[in-house]
């Protein structure tokens, strides 16, 4: 055996200093590993500093003992390359370890083990561990607010359906790719629309949607047997047709007041609330905000100076100011800029101020793409003879808008994360419902649940969302 | 003819649609106010505006005008903006650097802050430290002391003041020592494009910064002492630190979350910024014979600012505008002090909102405008 230096370790001796290394690693790793989990302290003979550091020092010993260049041995290569690089590099991968290793048992104890799953009040709440009880008592308000419970069968259908309809673009045939635009801007947006202020809102109206639910059904089930040729003008007559039938000549109000059909309850949207509410919100917003921040982009990019002074003004105006200002507005001022007898609901005008909010943000992020694009492609529009709509339409928006998916995703989150701002108007989604579910004095003490509950919904939303935009980032990818 | 038809006539449907709209509203605004009795002015700012506000940096009681209770709630906003800021940069810039370490668990640890913090809302964050995490803290008298002066309990965090003698001496040898770093500065870059000369100007900027400030203690007869807060009993269960500066519990939850969630944001910028330097940038300059360090700081540093400073002073602005946020846990700032209780007391909506708007506006377009600049100057000229 050769001569060994401790304080240089090297390949000749490499299984001394493997071995010698992994046990010291090994041991201080199990100090830590036996006092987090169970409370034991295998060094408490020593003074209490020294058995505090002991670890990190046993750890760093190790890992210098093999860290060895080139040793041949694929694991202890990888180890070292990744973790192990020189002597701050491992004191950090030695904190990070221990770190995760302390900080497991207690959150895995609040979690799940000292934490109370069972009953239905707060009496079965004594452990240390979270309340989940709490979350299951209220569990309805945050996902409904104060929308009555009998009724939210409404709210659960109306997602679904959304839901159903939304897909569509994953199952259709190539036959139909081409109007699946005209689908998700047009069409799509309207039928929600229809299901969440008539189907969700209720009352009266609720008779005109149905009628309008039937006359599309029936007219698609017939319009199967129409052929090709006439499909078109069946499809921009007869449902229409239907509907007006159905409304004045077969269904019509006398049955209604003679109470043979009983109506849906109206729900005012002051009583909408909980996660449903931000899933509304932040669904029209989404849909409100795209189509004004590209009007916007492009007003700004425009060649008449009077357009693009007034763009410039509306996109910095809405970039400058805080959304809680924005909403602080629409409650307090905006009614003022009406007529007196003109009344808007509150979550329309909510809808309204964080759509054009939103809407700059928007602007901003189409307006990069645009300037990204060469020059080229404007020229070559314009030498095919296209007029300005046919040259933004069919070949520099497709582009720009295909270069700003990861911009246009940030926005959106954006729009997500600040739908619980509404409170400054009175509408409660899941965190408003949050913080009046705190205040109950039945169940005080439990808002360090209520705020992981929501953090964990909003983090799987949100992560879903930015997963989202870069796999779609990834498909339109194109080399140019 | 110089204008054409086709050129005026979209403009002017513009136009004409814009002065509609607003006519519509200020029309609209007149009857209402008319009908209300409400006067439309500003003279309110000089009434006395009779409310208390719980913590503010100037002299404040009710006695004072609605202007100076707006200012109260400018400086609060600006205090936790650059409190948040100053925390938000430093973590940013640790957590960007650990985004690109080689060091694989650092590397995850520093991904996982990014993507935890980032995707959940601010409200909820605020709320989460306000409301429950500062809510499990110590009561006064159960508080254990840091360091044996500062005192952390659910009342909020009590520090040591200092109490300066001769403040304005001190101060000047600060001045005195960043002025002479300057001039030293300019001298050895001077001295390296003549000559070729290096000088360690870190080490003597270091130098000047400890030694004239300490020299003020010496002789400039400046003195300095603390005034640690001393647990006070008010009635038999309460008790109330006194002396020393107090922080509020809403200071500390918004600056905290402020930090950590806009720290974030600086972190995927800082890491954009460094990666966008080309690795041939790097390789050339070590094989012109540059130091590692003088290759972070004369080749990589100023490239990657030049990528990083642009979006992290947005991240700054947003942090401002965000700071708003202070409302929802009744931090006094100006949204709450301004734009919700002096609102609720005068009724004069449209005036106080305007205020409001205007100043964030102001503060926002100034900051793009200096940004404007920057760019402009630090741009690669390309022929």
């Amino acid at each position: 055996m050769s001569k060994i230096n401790f304080l240089k370790p090297d390949k000749t001796n490499l299984y001394t200093f493997l071995y010698l290394g992994s046990f010291l690693f090994f041991i201080s790793v199990l100090d830590v590993l036996l006092n987090s989990f169970f409370s034991l302290n295998i060094t408490g003979f020593l003074p209490g500093f020294l058995s505090f550091l002991l670890p990190l020092i046993l750890g760093f010993i190790g890992l210098y003992f093999i860290r060895i260049e080139l040793s041949g041995i694929k694991q202890l290569d990888l180890l070292n390359k990744h973790i192990n690089t020189n002597n701050f590099n491992a004191i950090l991968s030695l904190l990070i370890i221990f770190i995760i290793l302390k900080s497991i048992p207690p959150i895995l104890s609040w979690f799940f083990i000292d934490a109370s799953f069972a009953g239905d009040s707060k009496d079965v709440c004594t452990g240390t561990g979270a309340c989940w009880t709490y979350i299951k008592v209220w569990m309805r308000r945050f996902m409904y607010g104060m929308y009555p419970n009998g009724e939210q069968w409404r709210i659960n259908l109306s997602f679904i359906a959304l839901a159903l309809l939304g897909s569509v673009g994953f199952f259709a045939t190539d036959k139909f790719k081409k109007y699946l635009t005209l689908y998700y801007v047009v069409i799509y947006p309207f039928i929600a629309f229809l299901f969440i202020f008539f189907f969700i809102s209720g009352g009266p109206v609720f008779f005109d949607f149905s009628y309008g639910i039937i006359a599309a059904i029936l007219s698609i089930i017939i319009g199967f047997f129409i052929p090709n040729k006439f499909k078109f003008y069946y499809f921009l007559i007869v449902p229409f047709a239907l509907y007006i039938l159905l409304k004045y000549f077969i269904f019509f109000e006398e049955y209604i007041e003679l109470g043979k059909l009983d109506g849906l309850n109206w729900v005012e949207t002051g009583a909408w609330g909980g996660l449903s509410l931000t899933f509304i919100i932040s669904f029209f917003c989404l849909i409100f905000c795209f189509p004004i921040g590209m009007a916007f982009a492009l007003g700004r990019r425009s060649g008449f100076p009077l357009i693009r002074y007034i763009s410039i003004g509306f996109i910095e105006f809405w970039r400058g100011v805080p959304l809680i200002t924005v909403l602080f507005m629409s409650a307090v001022m905006f009614p003022m800029f009406l007529p007196a007898d003109f009344f808007i609901d509150k979550l329309v005008r909510c809808i309204i101020a964080i759509s054009l909010f939103e809407a700059a943000y928007v602007a901003e992020v189409i307006r990069g793409g645009l300037q990204a694009l060469p020059r080229g492609q404007y020229e070559a529009a314009k030498s095919l003879g296209m007029g300005y709509w046919r040259m933004h339409i069919f070949v520099i928006l497709p582009q720009a808008l295909k270069l700003v998916i990861p911009g246009i995703a940030n926005t959106f989150l954006a729009l997500v994360k600040d739908t619980p701002l509404i409170f400054v108007v009175g509408l409660l989604e899941i965190v408003g419902m949050l913080n009046l579910a705190k205040t109950n004095p039945e169940w005080l003490g439990f808002a360090m649940e209520g705020y992981v509950f929501a953090a964990i919904i909003f983090w799987i939303i949100c992560y879903a969302m930015s997963k989202y935009s870069y796999n779609l980032e990834q498909k339109y990818k194109t080399d140019r | 003819m110089n204008f054409k038809l086709k050129d005026i006539g979209p403009q002017l449907m513009t136009v004409i649609a814009v002065v509609l709209v607003f006519g519509f509203f200020t029309y609209n605004a007149q009857v209402n106010m008319e009908s209300r009795g409400i006067d439309f002015g500003y003279g309110f700012l000089s009434q006395e505006s009779s409310f208390d506000v719980q913590f503010s940096l100037i002299e404040y009681d009710g006695s004072h005008s609605y202007f100076r209770a707006y200012l109260v709630g400018l400086l609060n906003t600006i205090l936790v903006s650059v409190i948040g800021i100053f925390f938000a940069t430093i973590l940013g810039v640790i957590v960007g650097i650990a985004r690109l370490s080689p060091n694989y668990l650092i590397n995850k640890f520093a991904a996982f802050y990014v993507e935890f913090f980032r995707n959940i809302p601010l409200l909820l964050q605020i709320f989460f430290w306000y409301f429950a995490a500062l809510r499990a803290l110590p009561l006064p008298q159960d508080a254990e002391a840091m360091f044996g002066i500062a005192f952390l309990t659910i009342k909020g965090l009590y520090v040591p003041a200092f109490i300066w003698q001769n403040f304005n001496i001190f101060f000047y040898s600060i001045v005195a020592a960043i002025i002479a770093i300057i001039i030293i500065r300019i001298q050895a870059k001077k001295l390296q494009e003549t000559q070729g000369k290096q000088t360690p100007v870190l080490l003597i900027s270091i130098g000047l910064i400890l030694i004239l400030p300490l020299l003020s203690f010496l002789i400039g007869g400046v003195r300095l002492s603390f005034e640690v807060p001393v647990l006070k009993q008010l009635a038999t269960t309460s008790f109330i630190y006194e002396g020393g500066v107090s922080l509020p519990p809403e200071l500390i939850a918004l600056a905290l979350s402020l930090s950590l969630y806009t720290a974030t944001f600086i972190a995927e910028c800082v890491r954009a910024g460094i990666q966008g330097v080309g690795k041939g940038q790097k390789e050339a300059a070590a094989s012109i014979g540059l130091t590692p360090n003088q290759v972070l700081k004369l080749v990589v540093m100023p490239q990657a600012l030049r990528i990083i400073i642009p979006p992290t002073t947005n991240q700054y602005l947003n942090l401002t505008k965000n700071s708003s946020l202070a409302a929802a846990i009744a931090y006094p700032d100006l949204v709450l002090v301004f734009a919700g209780t002096a609102l609720m007391q005068t009724g004069k909506a449209i005036e106080i909102v305007s205020i409001t708007m205007f100043t964030y506006l102001t503060l926002s377009i100034s900051i793009s405008i200096l940004m404007n600049w920057y760019n402009k100057k630090i741009a690669i000229t390309e022929k």
